[in-house]
């Protein structure tokens, strides 16, 4: 199969729902002209036209309103914010309006459209611009939030974002951008909602998404050598959370750990444990762990990043424990 | 064109401090090309007129606030090249103790209340810090920069309205050096003169050129005048141009060698320089050893930044709270 990047399967999904359905739109900082602060719309400019790729100032809350106002009123949006750091100044829009228009206007107005870009940390880029509010937007009913780890869980969730008539928060990772991945020429769709068994195992449940995942790849192969058996599941989406999935594969292996790239209080792996200790009780051999950032904001130094992130010695660490190995 | 008011020390002081900024960003930009320095860091090479022309312009207890693009700032607050430069190593002894990086530089010791990551996010800031001041019953102003993309977010107006209101003793300034990012003014409004902004709420402003620290000087001083008297904000508009990229990782296509070369013509160094040498306040030599002294400050610094040790690990939850004993979740 063809590989290619992380940025060309979310520019391919975008652009093949555009040749398909002239009301979507793309808008956001650098989008045109500089085509992407992190080139993920290259081109588009050129082959849409700047009626349907929109350069905006720097105001996120005014163009994540205009979005969603669009979107009130017939167009499918697609927003980019530059990092999720900067939907801070858009969120009363997004939670505010996108979220409850649906409901608050008995099923008149909904608000499909797209909030993507990238989320979390990044290297060394201080506490502004390394947060992660997955489980921010996945807290408020009315959206849905679905984080990709691959090109291909990207292309095909981005797909199914952009056709769906809900507003879908869509976060990406800088540091993903450049990741290859197997990609079909064919078009294909990915249900928004449902979780992916990445690898089948029987030891060990280990449930993550997003970027940070990879550790969890590393972890496993590393117990791979010592015979033990991870299965690992990819969330894909946070808001819904596929339980049943979680459900199923910890009835299995009767252990579970979370791995997340986010503060731990409140977070999608608090939520995913409570799921769990309420549904599968009885199946459980040790208690549920997590591995999450440290509970703290993310300083400059490159000692604090080392420090700060989930890592795959910690992840090991993690499932020894749940696993009652040395 | 050097206007007689001001006198042979302003001139010396200008180059210097010019001069520091230049030499400390060159250094910088070799710095990151060898990985020394991470993460985002925007120069401020070309804009250093603005700096210089407000420092002559406010005391030391004036305070300042700006965004990202923040070393020229804190350089001409005051603070040390070796703590700046320890920061952008992400050492323990920078002004920021290796925690903010290039873009988070602090000096609450010269009253620099910071470099700010989100666009916009100190404008507010600056009104408040100017608040505080007026109800302390201080004669302190605070000098509040902002970029030409960032008077776009919704806080300035917000803050522009309640700045005017409440008479705050606060300097807004915009350094529109033509582009945010990869977008020029003209291609996100309408009103292509950013002060104008201003008008909408009765707040006296206008433009000046950046480019000199003369014209800087006299506008901050009338604003900073202004203040002082209790008759409240001033919105100014700085003319200035960014040489270098946004950040390192930005080659600049989006304009032209010419509009560069154009801004380079009339760069405020060679301008100061110029004046001195014409009113013979010194001769090439004494400048030359100035710009050696300089030289060895910017190269002391990166010599105290390498020898100078990371934060540890656990430093990481130091500052977080005020409490000292917070009970952070620790698995
Ligand atoms: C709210 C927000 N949106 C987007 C960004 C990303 N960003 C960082 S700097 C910048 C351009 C700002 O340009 P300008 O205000 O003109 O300042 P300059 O860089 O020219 O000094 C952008 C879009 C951000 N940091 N914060
Ligand atoms: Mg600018």
């Amino acid at each position: 199969m063809r590989v290619i990047q992380f940025r060309e399967a979310l520019r391919e999904a975008m652009s093949e729902e555009m040749r398909r359905d002239q009301n979507i739109f793309l808008m956001g900082e650098e989008v045109a002209e500089y085509n992407g602060a992190y080139k993920v719309s290259q081109g588009m400019l050129d082959e849409f036209g700047a009626k349907r790729v929109i350069d905006t100032p720097i105001s996120e809350l005014g163009f994540a309103g205009i979005g969603i106002g669009a979107a009130m009123n017939g167009i499918r949006p697609i927003i980019e914010f530059m990092t999720f750091n900067f939907s801070l100044v858009a969120i009363d829009q997004v939670i505010n309006s996108a979220a409850k228009m649906y409901q608050m206007s008995g099923g008149q107005f909904g608000v499909p459209i797209v909030f993507r870009g990238p989320t979390a940390s990044a290297g060394q880029l201080g506490a502004q611009h390394s947060q992660a509010f997955e489980n921010w937007y996945a807290n408020t009913p009315g959206l849905k939030v679905v984080v990709p780890s691959n090109p291909y869980d990207a292309k095909g969730l981005l797909k199914s974002a952009i056709r769906d008539n809900d507003p879908v928060i869509f976060m990406e990772s800088e540091q993903m951008y450049g990741d290859k991945g197997e990609v079909p020429e064919e078009e294909y769709l990915l249900e928004l909602g449902k979780a992916h068994v990445a690898r089948a195992g029987s030891d060990v449940t280990v449930v993550s998404f997003g970027k940070i995942i990879k550790t969890v790849y590393a972890a496993a192969d590393e117990l791979a050598k010592d015979g033990i058996s991870v299965e690992i599941i990819d969330l894909r989406s946070v808001r819904p959370i596929d339980y049943p999935t979680i459900i199923e594969s910890v009835k299995k292996t009767n252990r579970l750990v979370v791995v997340e790239e986010a503060w731990p209080l409140a977070s999608i792996s608090s939520e995913v444990s409570y799921m769990v200790q309420k549904e599968a009780f009885d199946y459980l051999d040790a208690p549920i762990k997590r591995v999450t950032t440290r509970d703290t904001p993310l300083g400059y130094a490159p000692t604090f990043v080392e420090e700060f992130l989930p890592n795959p010695t910690r992840v090991m660490q993690a499932i020894n424990s749940v696993l009652y190995r040395n | 064109m050097a206007k007689e008011k001001f006198n042979k020390e302003t001139y010396l002081n200008w180059y210097e401090q010019m001069l520091m900024m230049r030499r400390f960003e060159e250094k910088c930009a070799q710095l990151y090309g060898q990985q020394k320095i991470k993460g985002f860091c925007h120069l401020y090479i070309g804009q250093e007129a603005v700096v210089a022309g407000l420092m002559s312009a406010i005391t030391k207890d004036d305070k300042v606030i700006t965004a990202y693009r923040d070393h020229g700032h804190a350089l001409g607050c005051g603070v040390t090249p070796n703590e700046i430069m320890a920061e952008l190593y992400g050492k323990a002894t920078g002004c920021s103790k290796g925690k903010g990086g290039s873009m988070h530089l602090f000096s609450k010791e010269h009253n620099f209340f910071g470099g700010h990551g989100i666009v916009g996010g100190q404008i507010p800031l600056g009104a408040g810090i100017a608040m505080a001041e007026q109800y302390n019953g201080t004669k302190n102003v605070c000098v509040c920069f902002m970029g030409d993309g960032a008077v776009r977010q919704g806080a300035l107006n917000e803050t522009f309205n309640m700045a005017m209101l409440w008479k705050l003793p606060v300097i807004f300034v915009c350094e529109n050096n033509g582009y945010a990012m990869g977008t020029s003014v003209q291609r996100t409004t309408n009103l292509e003169d950013i002060y104008k902004l201003g008008l909408a709420y009765d707040m006296p402003c206008g433009p000046v050129d950046g480019m000199q620290c003369e014209t800087v000087h006299d506008a901050f001083a009338e604003a900073v005048a202004r203040a002082r008297n209790g008759e409240g904000p001033t919105f100014l508009e700085m003319r200035t141009y960014r040489y270098r990229g946004h950040s390192m990782s930005d080659p600049a296509k989006y304009r032209s060698k010419e509009e560069v070369e154009e801004y380079k013509a009339k760069d405020p160094i060679e301008r100061v320089k110029a004046v001195i040498l014409k009113k013979k306040w010194a001769t090439e030599q004494e400048l030359d050893a100035m710009e050696d002294k300089v030289m060895a400050e910017v190269n002391a610094s990166v010599e105290f930044a390498e020898n100078s040790p990371f934060p540890t690990a656990e430093d990481l939850y130091a500052d977080v709270y005020q409490q000292e004993d917070y009970p952070f979740i620790i698995e």
